[in-house]
């Protein structure tokens, strides 16, 4: 494990100095609540997270000040959410430092957007007998729709493979590199395990042998701070909902050389320039991919979810993670019977870990009854538990708003789970 | 509580063990109280035989494993099961408390409403809620099997 100190060195010096979990916890109203009696320890951060007033507070002046289509009326208010939905794509290419706007795509999330470059430069660019590499800690959904297009193609998937700690073998993802490889679709973090990948490394292999690459940061943004420039990415997606925004907002990033060049994925209103029978035109990156109405509201509070993580300072939230990761794994390891799954020496905070002799979900219903939210079962990671020959884990994930106090919790429950369920 | 196909007792009818049920969850107002109570009902169940624990006898639409061996004697069907899930097999308690050893006839024609009125349902997840539907069925096609040969 990393210390907190390897990335107090690194970290930028505008970043707050001291974080107050206590203080940012203020901030959201649904943790102020009891959960059967109990004060709600939310520890499923990793399946979404949840929403500052801000945020919430957005959404509702939306609709309640100036509910408009955008890029279409005339009329002041229509006006007025267009440069709130544009000004949320400048926020967006602020937070990921992408060139350009046109860069940025609004898509529902992660999934969305892996779909749109699998459906579009995926089927451009893949041809019969070419090769996609994906890794073995991969979310299903940068999977799944690898795996329709190589049916389509008469393509194949090959797998990067990752040792025992959940870290990804760089010498094996070197040896499947070949003259059919034709893309590389990896996760910057893994969901179920919190591994963060050395991603730099991961794309500059990639690249040097002409291959582009797809990143999935939907576990990576909430947390650390991704520059798409320096990381040389080709595409990069993530959701809103798992970094303070609302559901129903994500982003997909890719390269304009590369947009410019890619099919719509969807055909409908707003993505065209002139339509008539026989042929459409359509428009620019981003605008071409923005097919029908938009999710105006969710976008114009997904940049301010990006101004609040800027706020608090996400250098500072994620030393603390850090130091919640150490508190929580010493807090954790000596449990009898409790092992660990995934224990990369670079990890956000995710603890996932099995109870010998208890089936999972019983020890999250358990928990739930003590006013514990966490996750159980294969967490839309099956190979990664066919890895650890495991059906599931139970997985706490956490956000910088979680305290010790509640992993203190977590520990006095997993005690009484053990106590009660153990045979 | 749960009848035994070796044991002479009769149960009560369901409808009367259904209210009996009834009562005993309501004797808990906290959530944490009576998924305990569903533990250890799972706990006092009767044991089943390992020779049973097989794909055979597997419950399918259940995300945990569980299985059930059903025993028919003098018109009457008996219950037995467990389940690598501790609250699976309380949950499986809950339901073989009632229809264990209850007429074939009985157990099929049953509409279980205690179920809704426990309070149990509205915490299962939806895979564990289809698991309960799944086990419902399993435990009817059971002694549907069963009464097909009862008619004379």
């Amino acid at each position: 494990m990393k210390t907190a100190d390897d990335h107090t060195k690194t970290s930028s010096p505008s970043t707050m100095l001291t974080f107050d979990p206590k203080k940012v916890r203020e901030d959201f109203p649904i943790l102020q609540q009891k959960i059967f009696n109990h004060p709600l320890v939310y520890l499923d951060n990793a399946a979404t997270s949840q929403k500052p007033q801000c945020v919430i507070d957005s959404i509702s002046k939306y609709y309640t000040e100036y509910n408009s289509n955008v890029h279409r009326g005339i009329h002041f208010m229509s006006q007025k959410a267009t440069d709130a939905f544009e000004e949320a794509r400048v926020e967006v290419q602020h937070f990921i430092n992408a060139k350009s706007d046109s860069e940025i795509v609004f898509v529902r999330g992660t999934t969305e957007a892996i779909n749109l470059v699998a459906g579009t430069y995926g089927r451009q660019h893949i041809n019969e007998g070419d090769e996609i590499i994906v890794s073995e800690m991969e979310h299903h959904s940068n999977i799944i729709p690898w795996q329709l297009l190589c049916l389509e193609k008469k393509a194949k998937i090959r797998v990067a493979p990752m040792n025992d700690d959940g870290e990804l073998i760089y010498e094996e993802y070197e040896k499947l590199f070949n003259a059919k490889t034709k893309f590389v679709a990896i996760t910057y973090v893994s969901n179920s395990l919190g591994t963060i990948n050395p991603i730099n490394k991961f794309i500059a292999k990639a690249h040097q042998n002409h291959v582009p690459v797809l990143v999935d940061a939907a576990q990576a943004v909430p947390h650390l701070k991704v520059d798409v420039q320096k990381i040389d990415c080709d595409f990069l997606v993530f959701s809103g909902h798992k970094m303070c925004g609302p559901t129903g907002s994500g982003v997909l990033f890719g390269k304009l050389e590369h947009f410019e060049l890619m099919p719509p994925y969807h055909g409908g209103g707003e993505m065209m320039l002139s339509v008539t029978f026989e042929k459409t035109i359509y428009k620019e990156p981003p605008f071409r991919f923005e097919a029908g109405t938009p999710n105006i509201a969710d976008v114009i509070a997904l940049g301010e979810a990006i101004r609040y993580m800027n706020r608090i300072g996400m250098g500072a939230a994620f030393r603390y993670e850090e130091e919640l990761t150490a508190y929580g794994t010493q807090l954790l390891k000596d449990i009898p019977g409790l092992k660990i799954i995934g224990t990369a020496s670079t990890k956000t905070p995710v603890l996932s870990f099995v109870l010998e002799g208890i089936n999972a979900m019983d020890a999250g219903m358990y928990l739930d009854t003590l006013g514990i939210a966490v996750r159980t079962g294969h967490h839309c990671n099956e190979p990664v538990m066919k890895h650890f020959g495991i059906p599931g884990t139970i997985r706490a994930s956490m956000m910088f708003y979680n305290t010790k106090e509640e992993l203190n919790f977590l520990r006095e429950g997993i005690m009484k789970t053990i106590k009660l369920l153990r045979r | 509580m749960y009848m035994d196909c070796n044991t002479e007792e009769i149960p009560k009818p369901i409808s009367e063990l259904e209210k009996t049920v009834i009562e005993d969850f309501a004797l808990f107002d906290d959530w944490a109280d009576k998924y305990q109570y569903v533990i250890e009902l799972g706990q006092k169940l009767l044991p089943l035989d390992n020779k049973y624990k097989t794909e055979e006898y597997k419950i399918k639409g259940c995300q945990s494993t569980l299985w059930i061996h059903a025993v028919r004697k003098n018109n009457r069907i008996y219950f037995y099961a467990d389940s690598d899930s501790t609250f699976v097999k309380g949950l499986a308690a809950v339901l073989i408390n009632v229809l264990s050893g209850q007429p074939a006839k009985e157990i099929v024609d049953s509409h279980l409403e205690f179920i809704d009125k426990i309070g149990l349902t509205s915490h299962l997840a939806a895979s564990r809620s289809n698991g309960l539907s799944s086990m419902i069925r399993q435990l009817k096609l059971y002694a549907l099997a069963g009464s097909e040969g009862l008619t004379t």
